[in-house]
C-alpha cells in the first residue's frame, strides 16, 4: 500500500507494511454495484468468480436489510483463461430471461482485469448477435486491487452518464443531483425534498432513497425495487445545472457538463453549519426563490444545538476511518465543533486528504486506527471497528457501510440544517455518557487517568464507565 | 496449478459419498455441484468455503492473499464462537495492489507471513490463495514453505481459489489442506479411550457449547473439533482420536474417510439437530468408542442420559404443542438439516408444507419420505418469485431459511427464523431443539403480523 507522497507534506506516511489488518476498505466492483442498485428496475452483475458477487449481496443485505439483486457472470479456472465473453453472453440472456430489468449494470473484478477481457467488445458482439436485449447495458471497468469502493461508485455513474446522457433543450427549474457514495437512502431523500421545497424539480443519479430506503412493495421484483428510471437519466441533459455531493462526484459531473453543457457545482459536504448555508444559498441564487421559512427555523434550531452541545465537543478526541468523502464530512464537522480529529485512516486516494493532512489523515486500515486512538474519546468507522473499540475501551459510532450489527443504517441523515442537528445531538450524547466524572481517589498522585481509554493506573476509578462503554461497543 | 487440479479431482472421486458412488465416470468428472449458471447463480466460491471450514480454528492467522475484494468485503461476518482466542476475528490480507498484479505477489506474501508472526504471535498462519494471485502463478505452496523453513512457524497453504468451483468444494480443499500439512504433526499431551474428533461443526452461535457437557458428562473428551473453537494444536494432533462424528452433511467426508484409512478411526455421519437425531449421535459416539476399547458400560450410560434428557425435552416441547399445532412450516435449507429437524416439527403437532431438498442426497431424501409420508413436498428448486407467491398466498405460517431469502418472507409480511449460519440463536442439542420451537412461538406470535398485515386506512375504499 503506497501511500501518494505528495499528499502528506505535513505528516509522512509511516513505513508501509506489506499485510493490511483489519480492513477498513471495501472493492470498486460493490462500489459500482451499489451505484447500479439506484436505477428503477435495475440488474448488477459483476464479472467475476460467483464469490464476488455472493460476498457483496451478503454485504449489502446485512447492510441494508433488504433483498439485493445482484447477478455474477460465474466465472471459473477454464473461462477466465479462455476469455469471459461466452459468460458475459449466457449472464445477459439469463437475466433478460427471468427478471427483465429496464437497466443491466456490469462491473468487471480483478480476476477479469487479471485476464485483460475485452467487455466491450464482447458487448458490441453480443449486441449485434441479440437484438433482443432491448435494454440498456452499462459497463464500468472496477479491478479490485485498485482504488476502493467509492472510486467504484464515482466510476459507475460516470458510465451511466456516458452511456445514456444526452444533451437536450434546458427545462427551467430542472436540477440534477449527484450524491457520492456516503449519502444514506435517508441523505438522498432530505436532500431531494430540500431542492424540491425551491420549486426545483430534482433528477437525483443514482437514486437510492428510491429503491434502498427500505419499503414493502405491493409485488414481488427481482429487479431493484425503485430508484432514478432510465426515462430521467435520458432527461439530464436538459437539467438547468448539476449538484454533485462530495470529491469522488466531481468527474461525473465535469462529463456530463462535457457532454451536455449542463453546468455543475459540487459540494464538498452538506454537513455543518456553514456548509449547509452554502447549499441553501446555492439553491435561492438558482431558483430565484427565499429560503422557505421552514429552513430558516431548521437553521436557527441548528445554531441553538450548536450553543446548547459545544460544551461536551470542546476538545474532544476522536479517531476516524472512513472513505475519503465521508472522512471529510465527519472531520470537518467536528472540526467545526471544536474537536481534535486525533487519527484519521482513509481508503483511497483523493485530493481531500490534503485538506485532512494535518490532522495526520492516510491510506490505513483499521489496525492503523485502532494504535492512533490509544487516547481517543470516540472511535468513528464503520461495524467492523467494533472490536478495535471494545479493546480500546471507547465509545464506536458506527458510520459508513456496513452497518451489520446496528437497525436503520440507511435512514439515518446528517445532511443539511436538520441532519446536522440530529447528529450534533447524537454525538454530543455519546459524549455526555462517556464524560469522566471524578472519584473520591483522583486525586490521590499517580491515579488521574484522564479517561478510560486505556491507562491502567485509571482502572478502579473507571470501572464503571468502562462497563459502559462496553455495552455500548459490544455487538 | 497441476496439483490443485489433481486435488480437485480425487475429492470429486470421494468413495465415502453416496451420492457420488451413484455417478458414472464421466458425471463424477464435473464434479459434485452442478454446473454454474452465468446470470442464475446463487451462492459462494470455493475460497468462501474454505474459509467458512477452517476460520473457526480460533488461534490461528488468517491471511488472504488476494485484491482486497476477498478478505475486506467479507471479513468477520460468521457466526463461529470461540471460548478463548480472538485471533481468528483478525482480518489478514495481503491487499495486493496493480503492481503486484504484474510483478507477482510473492514478495508481499513473505512479508506478510513474517509482519503477521512478529506481531501477533500465533501458533500457525493459514495462507489462503485467491483467484487473481492464482491466475499471475504466485506458488503459495512453495512460498508457505520456505517461510515455515525461515521462520519456524507452520504456514500453511489453503490452495482453493474462488473460480475452482462451488463453497462446498472449498470446504473438501480445505480438509485436503489440513490432511496434508497439520493433522498429525503434533501429539496430544495426553489420550484416554474416550477421544473423539467431531468433523464438520463450526460452533456457530456456540452450538458446540449445547453438546459438550453433554459428552463431558459422560466422560467423553472431544481430542479436536474440526474446526468449532478449535485450537491450531488440538487439530495437529487429532489423530490420536479413537472415533470420530461427522456432521454437517458431505461438507469434510475426505477428511472423515482419510483420518480412518491412514488412522483407523472409525467414523459415523450424524447429526445434532433435532432430539432423536442427538440421542442417535450420542448411541453412536459411544458405540464406536466402545468398539475401539472403551469399558463397556458407557453405552449404558449413554442410555441412561439419553433417556433422562429426551424425556426433559419433550416435556419442554410438549408445552408448544397447544399454541403450534398445526401451524404450517415451509422450512428452505441445505442436506442433512431438513429431515432431522422435520421430525421433531412433527412431534408437536407442526405441519411441514415443503422442504428444500437441492443439497440433500438421495438418503436424505429417503429419510425425508419415510417422515413426512406419501405427501412430503420436496421442493427441489424453488425462485424466490415462486417463494413468495406461496408466502403471500398464506399456505405457510413461517418460513425457516438462511439470510438469502429472509426479505422474501418479510416483505410477504410473514414470519421468518434464519436456520443457517448467521443465525444468532444456537439449535443443536436437546436445548436447542427447544431453542428452535421457542423461536418459531415467539416469531408466530409477535403481535405486528396483525398491524403490518391491515390495509393503510386509505385502501380501505379500494384505492391504494
Amino acid at each position: 500500500m503506497s501511500a501518494p507522497a505528495a499528499v502528506f507534506d505535513h505528516a509522512p506516511a509511516p513505513a508501509a507494511k506489506a499485510c493490511t489488518v483489519n480492513p477498513l476498505k471495501m472493492s470498486q466492483p460493490l462500489g459500482a454495484a451499489l451505484a447500479y442498485l439506484g436505477i428503477a428496475g435495475s440488474m448488477p452483475v459483476l464479472h467475476g468468480s460467483q464469490g464476488c458477487t455472493a460476498f457483496g449481496l451478503v454485504l449489502f443485505v446485512r447492510h441494508f436489510r433488504e433483498s439485493i439483486p445482484l447477478q455474477t457472470t460465474a466465472m471459473n479456472e477454464v473461462t477466465t483463461i479462455l476469455g469471459g465473453g461466452d459468460n458475459i453472453e449466457k449472464a445477459l440472456l439469463n437475466i433478460h430471461k427471468r427478471a427483465k430489468p429496464a437497466l443491466i449494470g456490469i462491473a468487471s473484478t480483478g480476476l477479469t482485469e487479471t485476464k485483460g477481457d475485452d467487455v466491450a467488445g464482447d458487448l458490441r458482439r453480443i449486441r449485434a448477435a441479440h437484438p433482443e436485449l432491448d435494454m440498456p447495458i452499462v459497463y464500468t471497468s472496477t479491478p479490485d486491487y485498485i482504488g476502493a469502493f467509492q472510486d467504484g461508485w464515482a466510476k459507475a455513474v460516470t458510465g451511466i452518464i456516458e452511456s445514456l446522457a444526452r444533451p437536450g433543450t434546458t427545462v427551467k427549474g430542472q436540477v440534477n443531483i449527484l450524491p457520492g457514495s456516503h449519502l444514506t437512502p435517508g441523505d438522498v431523500a432530505e436532500l431531494r425534498d430540500i431542492v424540491a421545497d425551491f420549486g426545483l424539480h430534482p433528477i437525483v443519479l443514482p437514486d437510492l432513497a428510491g429503491s434502498l430506503d427500505g419499503h414493502v412493495p405491493d409485488d414481488f421484483s427481482p429487479t431493484s425495487l425503485g430508484g432514478t428510471t432510465v426515462a430521467d437519466i435520458g432527461r439530464i441533459g436538459a437539467s438547468e445545472a448539476t449538484i454533485a455531493i462530495g470529491e469522488q462526484m466531481r468527474h461525473a459531473a465535469e462529463v456530463l457538463t462535457g457532454k451536455t453543457g449542463v453546468p455543475a457545482k459540487v459540494f464538498d459536504r452538506l454537513t455543518g453549519l456553514l456548509a449547509a448555508d452554502d447549499l441553501f444559498a446555492y439553491l435561492s441564487a438558482l431558483s430565484g426563490r427565499p429560503v422557505p421559512e421552514k429552513y430558516r427555523r431548521q437553521r436557527s434550531q441548528l445554531v441553538d444545538a450548536m450553543l446548547d452541545a459545544h460544551f461536551f465537543f470542546g476538545g474532544r478526541r476522536v479517531a476516524i476511518g472512513a472513505e475519503p468523502d465521508l472522512l471529510w464530512t465527519l472531520g470537518a464537522w467536528l472540526k467545526d465543533m471544536g474537536c481534535t480529529l486525533a487519527a484519521a485512516v482513509t481508503t483511497t486516494d483523493s485530493p481531500m486528504l490534503a485538506n485532512l493532512a494535518a490532522c495526520g489523515a492516510r491510506l490505513g486500515d483499521l489496525e492503523d486506527l485502532e494504535a492512533e486512538a490509544r487516547d481517543c474519546d470516540l472511535l468513528i468507522t464503520h461495524s467492523h471497528g467494533r472490536q478495535a473499540a471494545q479493546r480500546l475501551g471507547i465509545p464506536l459510532l458506527r458510520m459508513g457501510l456496513p452497518i451489520f450489527d446496528r437497525l436503520g443504517a440507511g435512514a439515518r441523515i446528517i445532511v443539511g440544517y436538520r441532519g446536522t442537528r440530529d447528529l450534533t445531538f447524537e454525538v454530543g450524547n455519546i459524549f455526555l455518557a462517556h464524560g469522566h466524572e471524578l472519584r473520591p481517589d483522583d486525586g490521590t498522585p499517580g491515579a488521574a487517568g484522564g479517561g478510560c481509554g486505556g491507562g491502567s493506573g485509571a482502572a478502579p476509578a473507571c470501572a464503571g464507565a468502562c462497563r459502559d462503554h462496553h455495552s455500548i461497543t459490544e455487538a | 496449478m497441476e496439483g490443485l487440479s489433481n486435488t480437485v479431482q480425487e475429492v470429486f472421486n470421494e468413495p465415502a459419498c453416496g451420492k457420488n458412488l451413484a455417478k458414472t465416470d464421466k458425471e463424477r468428472k464435473k464434479g459434485c455441484t452442478q454446473a454454474l449458471q452465468p446470470g442464475a447463480a446463487a451462492g459462494g466460491c470455493a475460497f468462501d468455503g474454505a474459509k467458512i471450514a477452517l476460520q473457526p480454528i480460533t488461534d490461528v492467522a488468517h491471511l488472504v492473499h488476494g485484491p482486497i475484494a476477498c478478505e475486506g468485503n467479507s471479513w468477520d461476518n460468521r457466526g463461529a464462537k470461540s471460548s478463548g482466542p480472538l485471533l481468528y476475528r483478525t482480518g489478514f490480507t495481503t491487499d495486493i495492489n496493480e503492481t503486484d498484479v504484474v510483478f507477482g505477489g510473492e514478495k508481499r506474501l513473505f512479508r506478510a507471513v513474517k509482519e503477521i508472526l512478529a506481531k501477533y504471535d500465533p501458533p500457525a498462519v493459514f495462507v489462503y490463495q485467491t483467484c487473481v494471485t492464482a491466475l499471475i502463478g504466485d506458488d503459495i505452496e512453495a512460498l508457505c514453505k520456505a517461510a515455515s523453513a525461515r521462520f519456524g512457524r507452520p504456514v500453511i497453504p489453503i490452495n482453493a481459489p474462488g473460480f475452482v468451483g462451488s463453497k462446498n468444494l472449498g470446504n473438501k480443499l480445505a480438509g485436503e489442506a489440513l490432511l496434508e500439512y497439520v493433522i498429525g504433526t503434533e501429539e496430544p499431551a495426553y489420550t484416554t479411550p474416550y477421544d473423539i474428533n467431531i468433523i464438520g461443526e463450526y460452533n456457530l452461535a456456540g452450538e458446540l457449547w449445547q453438546v459438550k457437557p453433554l459428552l463431558t458428562e459422560l466422560g467423553i473428551r472431544v481430542l479436536s473439533c474440526l474446526s468449532g473453537d478449535a485450537r491450531y494444536h488440538e487439530v495437529a494432533s487429532s489423530h490420536r482420536a479413537r472415533a470420530a462424528m461427522m456432521v454437517c452433511s458431505k461438507a469434510m467426508i475426505n477428511v472423515a474417510r482419510k483420518m480412518e484409512e491412514r488412522y483407523g478411526i472409525p467414523f459415523f455421519e450424524g447429526s445434532f439437530y433435532g432430539v432423536s437425531d442427538m440421542s442417535e449421535a450420542l448411541r453412536e459416539i459411544a458405540r464406536l468408542l466402545v468398539a475401539r476399547g472403551a469399558p463397556g458400560d458407557l453405552e449404558d450410560r449413554t442410555e441412561t442420559l439419553v433417556a433422562r434428557e429426551e424425556a426433559r425435552a419433550w416435556s419442554r416441547l410438549a408445552a408448544y404443542r397447544p399454541r403450534l399445532q398445526g401451524k404450517r412450516v415451509l422450512l428452505i435449507t441445505g442436506g442433512v438439516k431438513s429431515w432431522s429437524v422435520v421430525a421433531a416439527l412433527q412431534e408437536i403437532g407442526i405441519e411441514i408444507v415443503g422442504t428444500s431438498v437441492k443439497k440433500s442426497t438421495k438418503e436424505d431424501k429417503e429419510r425425508i419420505q419415510k417422515i413426512m409420508g406419501d405427501e412430503a413436498h420436496m421442493i427441489e428448486d424453488m425462485t424466490p418469485r415462486e417463494m413468495y407467491k406461496l408466502l403471500k398466498d398464506a399456505r405457510a405460517d413461517i418460513m425457516l431459511s438462511g439470510g438469502r431469502s429472509q426479505f422474501v418472507a418479510l416483505k410477504a409480511k410473514v414470519p421468518w427464523l434464519d436456520i443457517n449460519q448467521e443465525r444468532h440463536h444456537a439449535y443443536a442439542g436437546y436445548d436447542g431443539m427447544v431453542a428452535l420451537v421457542h423461536e418459531i412461538d415467539k416469531a408466530l406470535s409477535n403481535p405486528i403480523w396483525g398491524q403490518v398485515r391491515r390495509p393503510a386506512p386509505w385502501a380501505a375504499e379500494g384505492v391504494s
